[in-house]
Order: structure tokens, then C-alpha cells, then sequence
């Protein structure tokens, strides 16, 4: 289980986020919803560790106890895709440098997340050649090789048209399946209730 | 055409001289210039302000001033340098300036969220400035780089305040001596093929960083 505890953050006289109480657990989509400027894009990025929080506590738990494995993926709503690498590397990437995975290993694993993202064929191309869906599907598979106990999504549906915010739900919901806890920031009030598990009003 | 053969062994030992100026120099201060760069961008106050001053000196004061200095002034503070040393120093002092400015710019422009998309995968710092945004920074900075190679060529001339003679000192030499201008056209003549041939390379590299946009 993820737990937020009493989590707080401010921007020099900008309090954003007030003692913000919250658990994930694995397998569960959590929805994050609020009116712009409450702060859920900064939740994400305080429980990512890309921005320093100032009082309160991210605990990462395993029955009860903290777990050593704090790993926790980033779709970010520009996705963020490496330019310079096709969709292969950008997905391999981080297995085989940080993993330390054999490289055939990481293709293999890759494939895998290529094939459950609907990716095939798709693999020696590069960012700029690719449609807004099919770059957040990369960006999953990027986030979903590294098998984080938790995913993040910030607005994962911004980008899309009305047709392919279903697909990406479906997505969310298969990551969910496999174990994965899912944190997703929308301003998108239906996809929420159609999707989540459990929504949180942020700022209410 | 006999008085070109003529002359041709000394503009050929002057082209000598501009190109291994051009070539020490574009060799040590590229690496110096990302080492600039990370100095002036870093996080340590003292060392980004150092940094700018230095690079402030190197752009706001004339090469040829820089080259006297070093090679007349320093041997008041007991640092005595041949000629060629000195010249070296300062062109690759004052290059690596222009190329640490060029390098933060093109550090600048890469895009926040590559950093951090990085940073959520777990890569190491060296392996996201190594593999991740030195590589899309040498695509962004590549035609600014060229473009000072090319003006490096012309500039290697200013080695003649130590009496270093390159090939245009040799040409103004001889077109002195022999009241011709051939000399001069011949020098012209070897800049245009050293720098038709470099943007020729430069050209070929650039296309490599093509793959992508």
C-alpha cells in the first residue's frame, strides 16, 4: 500500500497541498480529481520524487511494514518520450541501465509490454513519427518495464480524442490487473467514474 | 606558374602552422568548453560566478590581446612559454568560452521533462547526461559549433602577433617582398578549400544527427 500521510506543500506563500491523506493500494485505480491549481499535478510529483515535499510522510508498505521496493512510475502528460532512441530503446533503456538486464533480455521483456500496449511494429520507430496515443503507449510500456508497485498518470486523457479515451482506460485498467496501484490525475469526471475504483477530490 | 611553384614551400610551411593551430586548438576546446559549461551551470555559487567571470574575460577582450597577454605578461609572474604553447593556451582558453556558452544553451533548451523522466526511471546522473541529454544537446548545438570551427580557421591568423608565421603571414610577406598579389590569392585560394572541405565534414557529421527530430 501506498500511504500519504498529512502531506504538505507550499510554494513561498502558495500553501498547495494541506495535510493531504491518501492510500493506493496494489491492483487499485485511484482517480485524483480537483480544480485546476489545487495541486494534483504536484501530489504526483512529490510521490515521484521530482519535487520536494515540506511536512508529512509517503510511505511505501508491504503488510504493514515499509518495503525496501519504493519503485513507482511516471506517465507525464507530455509523455516525455527520448527523441533520440525508437520506441525499442526508449523501453529497454532503463532495464538495461539501471536493471542491469542482458540486452536480449530487455527486448524480450519489451516485446512483451510492445505486444499487451498494441505496439507491434512500431518498434524501430521514433517519437516524431508517432500519433499522441500511440507516444503515451510508449510511455507506459517505458514506466511498465521497470514494474513499479505504483503507476502515475497525469491527465491521460488531455491529449486524446473522445474514441481513444476508452482505449486508454481499458489500459489502465490491465495495468490495475496485473497488480500495478494506479494513480491517475483527470479533470475528466465520467472517465473517473467509469474507470476508477475509488476517486479523491483534491482541494475539497 | 613559376613563381607560384616558387613560393609554394614557404605558404605550404605557413598552411603548416594555421592548421595545426586550428587543429590543437578545435581538439582541447571543445571538451574544455563542456567542462566550462557544467562549471558555469553548476549549483556551486562560487564556481558558476568564477566561471562567468572567466568566460566574461575570454569574449570581452580580443584574442589578440589575450594571446599577447599570455605570452608577454605571464612571464612577469614567472610563467615564460614558447610561442607556440602560449598561442595554443590562449586560443584554446578563448574558444572553450565561446563553446561553454554555446553548450548551455543547448543544455537549456533541452526540455525539463527529459530530466525528469529520467530521474523516474532511476538512471544514474551520468547515465542521463551521457545517454540521454548530451546527445540530444551535441544535435541541438551542432551548427553553432561548425559555424566557430569556421571562424577558428580564419582566426588561427592572429598568430602572427608572436611571430608565428601561418599562411597569411606568409602571403603578406611575399606579396611585400615581390610587390605581387599573388601570394595573397594563393592564401585566399587555401582558406576556402580548408573551410570548403570542413563544412563538407561538418556537413556529412550533421547528416548523421538526422535520424531524428
Amino acid at each position: 500500500m501506498l500511504k500519504i500521510e498529512n502531506l504538505n506543500k507550499s510554494f513561498g506563500d502558495n500553501h498547495v497541498l494541506k495535510d493531504v491523506n491518501l492510500d493506493i493500494n496494489k491492483g487499485e485505480i485511484v482517480m485524483i480529481t480537483g480544480e485546476s491549481g489545487v495541486g494534483k499535478t504536484t501530489l504526483i510529483r512529490c510521490l515521484c520524487g521530482l519535487e520536494e515535499y515540506d511536512a508529512g510522510k509517503v510511505l511505501f508498505l508491504e503488510d504493514g511494514e515499509e518495503s525496501q521496493n519504493k519503485s513507482i512510475g511516471l506517465v507525464s502528460q507530455s509523455f516525455d518520450l527520448f527523441p533520440h532512441f525508437n520506441v525499442m530503446k526508449n523501453i529497454t533503456y532503463a532495464l538495461i541501465k539501471v536493471k542491469k538486464y542482458k540486452k536480449e533480455d530487455a527486448v524480450k521483456k519489451a516485446k512483451e509490454l510492445v505486444d499487451l500496449l498494441g505496439l507491434s511494429g512500431l518498434e524501430d520507430y521514433y517519437q516524431y513519427q508517432l500519433s499522441g496515443g500511440q507516444k503515451q503507449r510508449v510511455a507506459i510500456a517505458r514506466a511498465l518495464a521497470m514494474e513499479p508497485q505504483y503507476l502515475c498518470f497525469d491527465e491521460p486523457t488531455s491529449a486524446l480524442d473522445y474514441k481513444l479515451r476508452d482505449s486508454v482506460g481499458e489500459i489502465i485498467k490491465t495495468v490495475a490487473s496485473r497488480g500495478t496501484g494506479v494513480i491517475v490525475i483527470t479533470h475528466d469526471r465520467e472517465f473517473a467514474r467509469k474507470y476508477a475504483n475509488r476517486v479523491y477530490e483534491l482541494g475539497a | 606558374m613559376d613563381y607560384i611553384i616558387e613560393v609554394m614551400p614557404f605558404m605550404l610551411s605557413g598552411l603548416k602552422t594555421t592548421l595545426w593551430v586550428f587543429a590543437v586548438t578545435a581538439i582541447f576546446s571543445i571538451p574544455l568548453g563542456v567542462v566550462v559549461c557544467l562549471m558555469r551551470l553548476s549549483k556551486i555559487r562560487i564556481i558558476s560566478f568564477l566561471t562567468k567571470i572567466y568566460i566574461l574575460i575570454m569574449r570581452g577582450t580580443p584574442l589578440m590581446l589575450q594571446i599577447t597577454f599570455i605570452f608577454f605578461g605571464l612571464p612577469i609572474m614567472g610563467i615564460v612559454l614558447n610561442r607556440e604553447i602560449a598561442a595554443a593556451i590562449a586560443f584554446i582558453l578563448n574558444y572553450a568560452a565561446y563553446f561553454a556558452e554555446i553548450f548551455r544553451g543547448g543544455i537549456n533548451s533541452i526540455d525539463e521533462g527529459q530530466f525528469e523522466a529520467a530521474k523516474v526511471l532511476k538512471l544514474s546522473k551520468a547515465t542521463t547526461y551521457f545517454g540521454i541529454i548530451l546527445p540530444q544537446v551535441i544535435k541541438i548545438v551542432f551548427p553553432s559549433v561548425a559555424n566557430e570551427l569556421i571562424t577558428l580557421v580564419k582566426d588561427t591568423a592572429l598568430v602572427y602577433v608572436l611571430g608565428l608565421g601561418d599562411i597569411l603571414r606568409a602571403a603578406k610577406t611575399l606579396s611585400n617582398k615581390d610587390a605581387s598579389l599573388v601570394p595573397l590569392i594563393i592564401a585566399g585560394g587555401a582558406y576556402l578549400i580548408i573551410i570548403g572541405i570542413l563544412t563538407f565534414v561538418l556537413r556529412k557529421i550533421e547528416d548523421k544527427f538526422e535520424y531524428y527530430r
